[in-house]
């Protein structure tokens, strides 16, 4: 069979399979409805935004073309960091950790074809997300510049190189890395740094304060800024080349030696990393198949918490150390704490940085306001950190439920046991959470009371509410923890923290409005009274109770019939 | 110890077990053989009180596993036919959690650990993650999990699937002393040599009703054969392919 035919016949099961999972499964229409539903928000807002912006950058004498080409540059150049990272890590799954591999490596094919279909698996998995934001993003500059039907061939031709240069340098360097670790620790690797790496990127992006740039008073930061423009651009890089290729048609200076250098350099990363896989894959998918040092100390930490659970009944004690002991040994678990930091330290961050003490137009009445606006940013974080933590739990258990479901156990028990695991820390962090935003605004202590004890209640209502959406609607397919709350059970579950979140604020501000307004000009300021806070707290917890207990009771009952 | 009363399992428009009617009496070994897809694992899963009956009832020792699913459950052991369980556990903290399932704690069960490691050769792998036991490991792993709090009924869905052959000779051992002692042992399998050395009575499950049982001279009378192995009874009773039919799917 010739290597075209293998090739076709490769992909055969891997298309029908994306097409059936398309098409079949539970939740297929509240996916269908919640992508194009991203798709119609996220499209037309990213073309009229880039539009505008590059209407305002032609009008712009000499600086305006140079900007609208730098800007093409630099979103290329984040596609490609993205592009190297995904491939990376997409290239791991399916040249070494892919199920079909034994069956595939068993069969009489040529190593090329092999080769091929692995680097186009890699490629769309990692590719098809970058590709869906390059559209509305090309199409602007087409727009804007009046490209043609000849930018779009123009954008096909430097876009697919653009896409093969990183899918091949992500399989040779995974090659390479597997050939250093075994497979899975890699990686483990892979997954931090990717994590990390994102994370990194959302501080850099917020600590550079971008709200400056329409702050009269920073001009002078942004010629600076523009000054490093100018400076020299990446001349080395695919991004760069595909950016001068594609802007340089548009302002009237096309260069085909860039389009040139860009298929060349696509051709020429598959051909190396042909001929490392003709020489290096069967090594190292060998050692892909070896396991890690999976010998496991045993850590104090695990005696204190064993002895923190004493006053637990002995299945739950049991239950909760299982729990934690999994998550701090998984990867795609624990790892997420990164982007949870970054997410406490950005909001704080802000928080820091509001400039309530610093505008004449500031009155009381906004700085009170501030606080019922921290609550609610500061539940919306909680709501979040649930989402990502609580509501995959029961999913979790995946194809090991049957242990617990042939164990005399209660649904109570198995539930109680999430429920702390994960009111436990979200309660934690909303104290920190709230409590340090509470000093940094400087709260009265009547609300710093409120705000504390309805983030705790709510921490508790969200940590409910989130392992009953979990309880309905279960992942247990999924391999990958990070997955699981972008389903359609964690997007019900956000929409129905966001409502109880809404009923609490809402309710706060209508209990205290005399206070809030007595904030506003010309009236005289006041501290809130005694029974204004205790009304709003008892009317909060009866809130959170009840939308916590509820979902709770409903979540115990369908525990009970599940069919493990 | 087990009874199957009128048990009925349906997955949508699909009848997996058809009102099972079958009485399991103590310190015996009894096989539940059948075709592929006959209703086996969807019968053992309710026993185990993994599924839930849609219609008929599960009794263990007289406790209904629907009504009183705890106190059935406390006397039973389940091994399923697939060794799925928590790869970032070592070997030593699953027995310990399946233990503590079971309410046991304590010293005992940290000799009871090291006695079933030990049994299976497993004892230097106790402190190893199980993402790095093979799938016989995992197998041997999950049978001592069901045999840590000495239960009185053990249901065992395939238990010969990725054993080596001492493993499957040792666990023949252990169901058979298990049964000695007066415990009763309920084995899905399609091994029929397995099912004919080893089990004192045999159900054969075809299309999700029970279509013959008894022991192997039941079975034999049933298939109206007094000298088959148990292979031809099984064969005749579930209307196996024919010679002719395999010549023309495998022949030249």
């Amino acid at each position: 069979m010739s290597v075209r035919r293998e090739f076709v016949l490769l992909l055969t099961p891997k298309v029908l399979s994306a097409r059936r999972r398309g098409i079949a499964g539970r939740g297929r229409w509240g996916r269908a409805v919640m992508v194009l539903g991203v798709g119609a928000a996220a499209w037309p807002f990213i073309y009229v935004t880039l539009t505008r912006l590059l209407r305002t950058l032609r009008g712009v004498e000499e600086v305006g073309p140079l900007l609208a080409s730098k800007l093409l540059a630099l979103g290329l150049l984040v596609f490609l960091g993205i592009l190297l990272l995904s491939n990376l890590i997409a290239a791991l799954s399916s040249f070494f950790l892919s199920r079909d591999l034994p069956w595939i490596r068993a069969a009489p094919l040529d190593w090329l074809s092999v080769y091929l279909t692995r680097l186009t698996e890699t490629l769309v998995s990692s590719s098809w997300m970058v590709v869906l934001m390059l559209v509305p993003m090309l199409a602007a500059y087409w727009t804007v510049y009046d490209g043609g039907w000849t930018f779009l061939a123009l954008s096909i031709l430097a876009v697919v190189p653009f896409l093969i240069i990183p899918a091949a340098i992500g399989s040779a360097t995974t090659l390479l890395l597997v050939r250093l670790f075994p497979a899975r620790r890699s990686k483990d690797i892979l997954g931090i740094i990717a994590v990390a790496s994102v994370g990194l990127v959302v501080l850099l992006l917020r600590v550079l304060r971008p709200e400056r740039l329409v702050n009269p008073e920073s001009y002078r930061n942004l010629v600076d800024f523009m000054a490093a423009l100018r400076g020299p651009s990446s001349p080395w890089l695919p991004s760069q080349w595909g950016a001068d290729a594609l802007a340089g048609f548009l302002q009237g200076g096309f260069d085909p030696f860039l389009l040139v250098l860009l298929w060349t350099t696509a051709l020429g990363t598959v051909t190396v990393g042909a001929i490392l896989h003709r020489s290096l894959y069967a090594a190292c998918f060998t050692r892909a198949q070896e396991g890690t040092e999976n010998r496991i100390q045993h850590h104090a930490a695990w005696k204190w918490l064993e002895r923190a659970l004493s006053g637990a009944s002995l299945q739950r004690q049991q239950l909760v150390l299982k729990d934690v002991r999994i998550f701090f040994r998984d990867t795609t678990q624990w790892s997420q704490l990164i982007i949870l930091g970054v997410l406490v330290v950005v909001y704080v961050y802000n928080i820091r940085v509001l400039p309530l003490s610093s505008g004449e137009m500031i009155t009381r009445y906004l700085i009170t306001l501030v606080v019922f606006l921290n609550l609610a940013l500061s539940g919306f974080v909680l709501a979040a950190i649930a989402a990502r933590f609580v509501f995959p739990a029961l999913s979790l258990e995946g194809q090991t439920l049957w242990l617990l479901g042939s164990a005399p156990l209660e649904a109570r028990t198995i539930l109680g046991a999430k429920y702390w695991v994960g009111a436990v820390p979200l309660t934690a962090m909303a104290l920190l959470l709230t409590g340090f935003t509470n000093y940094l605004l400087g709260v009265p202590a009547g609300l710093a009371v409120l705000s504390l004890a309805s983030t705790v209640a709510l921490s508790l209502a969200f940590t409910a509410q989130a392992l009953t959406w979990g309880v309905y609607f279960p992942e247990f397919e999924s391999e990958n923890a990070a997955q699981i709350p972008t389903s359609i059970g964690g997007l019900l579950f956000m929409l129905g923290a966001v409502v109880t979140l809404g009923c609490v604020v809402g309710l706060q501000i209508w209990i205290l409005r005399e206070f809030l307004m007595s904030g506003l000009p010309g009236r005289e300021p006041r501290n809130p009274f005694m029974w204004e806070v205790g009304l709003a707290l008892s009317g909060t917890l009866m809130c959170c109770a009840v939308s916590g207990i509820l979902p709770y009771r409903a979540a115990l009952r369908r525990l009970d019939r599940l069919d493990f | 110890m087990i009874l199957l009363d009128s048990l009925t399992k349906r997955y949508g428009d699909f009848t997996a077990v058809a009102g099972i009617d079958l009485e399991i009496g103590e310190a015996q070994i009894f096989g539940l053989l059948g075709p592929n897809g006959a209703g086996k694992t969807t019968t053992l899963r309710m026993i185990a009180g993994i599924l839930r009956p849609d219609s008929g009832r599960v009794l263990v020792a007289g406790y209904d596993n629907v009504a009183n699913p705890i106190e059935a459950r406390k006397l039973l052991g389940f091994v399923p036919d697939r060794p799925f369980v928590y790869d970032k556990l070592t070997g030593a903290e699953l027995l310990r959690f399946s233990a503590g399932l079971y309410g046991l704690t304590g010293p005992d069960v940290e000799t009871r650990v090291d006695e079933l490691l030990e049994l299976w050769d497993l004892a230097p792998w106790k402190d190893q993650l199980v993402e790095s036991y093979s799938h016989g490991m995992r197998q041997k792993l999950i049978i001592s999990s069901a045999l840590i709090h000495k239960p009185r009924v053990l249901v065992v869905d395939e238990p010969m699937v990725g054993l080596d052959p001492r493993s499957a000779w040792l666990l023949k051992d252990v169901l058979r002393t298990f049964a000695e002692g007066g415990g009763t042992a309920l084995v899905s399998t399609h091994t029929l040599e397995l099912a004919e050395s080893l089990c004192d009575r045999l159900a054969v499950i075809d299309k999700g009703r029970v279509v013959a049982s008894g022991s192997i001279d039941d079975l034999r009378r049933e298939a109206s054969s007094e000298t088959a192995g148990l292979e031809e009874i099984f064969l005749k009773i579930t209307r196996g392919a024919t010679d002719s039919e395999i010549s023309r799917v495998v022949g030249d």
